[in-house]
């Protein structure tokens, strides 16, 4: 059944589930930027995944 | 259908709320300085990560403010200044303060790390600790040196924003901690010395009601003689130079003359002209803090225009 009757509640859960959509949207917007510069700039992005990765291994004499 | 009464539930802010949990004026001391840190640090930061590290750091600042709201709700009650904060105005329930507190100061500490480095965001989880373990949980309600140990929570900021730069601390960085932490008492006995009964209803041990008016005037100036040879020491450290000692020299003159005549006051004239002198220098400590990270900042950038230096 729709809601036929708005109460002020409504106008601040409205008002909290947008703030949330901005503080989301602008999160991922965030995290993007973040890889994008990272990336740009060369920095560490390997870690461990499961078997041992040679660039990641430490030099050894001789090789 | 009937029109059942959960409609009138009381506990559901706004999103305005939820943002007046993170203590926004707060914060904008926290981005100030935790930005001028990042800035005179001799490493170069990406603008946009520089930009995110400030963005979680003032995150963590309102983490800290939220749950500090959280746990203070009952002294927040009983004094005017904070009543109409969510919590007490029971626009927001004490549960869903101490969720929205502890869900950002995990994100917020985790953000940093990963943007900038681990140091800095380990450093800003300690910061946090400080303020709501220490300092609210356990110091503030038990000792009139409260301010004294809050002073360095609010003082850590600089510290993280160096240390988003450069990974560590140094001299500079434990300088402009210095700074903050030894202004902070003045500045606070000085609110408290005009807002008068508020402490006092709460039962809050501010210095005012443990030990009296006559011996917080001569903290304040205590603490300000004390404050002055280490803000205008910084100045011969490697982010100091010649415009930021004028400018500390003279913020200091200004800070030490104004807390010498509270000292001198007497508390009838002080009441009589309704602490006009008190509250002139709780408003030029706000300046007088602004000024030296300021000067700093301008400092670093006439320095990088290739004079002003030592």
């Amino acid at each position: 059944m729709a809601i036929t009757q708005l109460h002020d509640i409504h106008r601040r859960r409205a008002s909290r589930n947008l703030g949330l959509l901005a503080v989301l949207l602008g999160f991922v917007v965030l995290v993007f930027g973040l890889t994008v510069v990272k990336v740009e700039h060369g920095a560490s992005m390997q870690a461990f995944d499961h078997q041992p990765r040679v660039s990641l291994l430490p030099k050894v004499e001789g090789q | 259908m009937s029109d059942i009464s959960y409609h009138d539930r009381q506990a559901e802010g706004d999103a305005r709320d939820f943002l007046a949990l993170l203590k926004p004026r707060v914060m904008s001391l926290v981005v100030f300085t935790a930005l001028t840190g990042l800035l005179v640090a001799p490493v170069p930061v990406h603008p946009f990560v520089a930009f995110t590290a400030i963005l979680f750091i003032a995150l963590g600042g309102g983490a800290s403010g939220a749950l500090n709201m959280w746990y203070d709700a009952d002294i927040d009650r009983v004094m005017r200044r904070t009543a109409n904060r969510p919590i007490p105005a029971g626009r927001i329930s004490g549960g869903e303060a101490l969720g929205f507190g502890l869900g950002l100061a995990g994100i917020s500490c985790v953000m940093l790390a990963l943007a900038a480095n681990v140091f800095a965001g380990l450093f800003l989880a300690f910061t946090i600790f400080f303020y709501v373990v220490v300092y609210t949980m356990w110091l503030k309600r038990a000792t009139p040196q409260n301010i004294v140990i809050g002073g360095a929570a609010g003082a850590f900021p600089p510290m993280i924003g160096w240390a988003v730069a450069t990974g560590g601390v140094s001299l500079e960085s434990l300088a402009m901690f210095a700074v903050i932490f030894l202004w902070t008492p003045p500045h606070f006995w000085a609110l408290a010395l005009f807002m008068r009964d508020d402490y006092s209803n709460a039962g809050v041990p501010m210095l005012t009601v443990t030990h009296g008016r006559r011996a917080t005037r001569r903290h304040i100036l205590a603490y300000t003689l004390i404050l002055a040879p280490v803000a205008v020491g910084t100045a011969f450290t490697s982010i100091g130079g010649p415009l930021y000692l004028a400018v500390a020299l003279g913020l200091n003159a200004l800070f030490i003359r104004g807390a010498w005549r509270l000292w001198r006051r007497d508390e009838a004239v002080a009441e009589a002209e309704k602490y006009a002198a008190e509250k002139r220098f709780f408003y030029f400590s706000l300046l007088y803090l602004f000024g030296h990270f300021a000067a700093l900042i301008a400092q670093k950038a006439v320095l990088n225009l290739g004079f002003g230096g030592w």
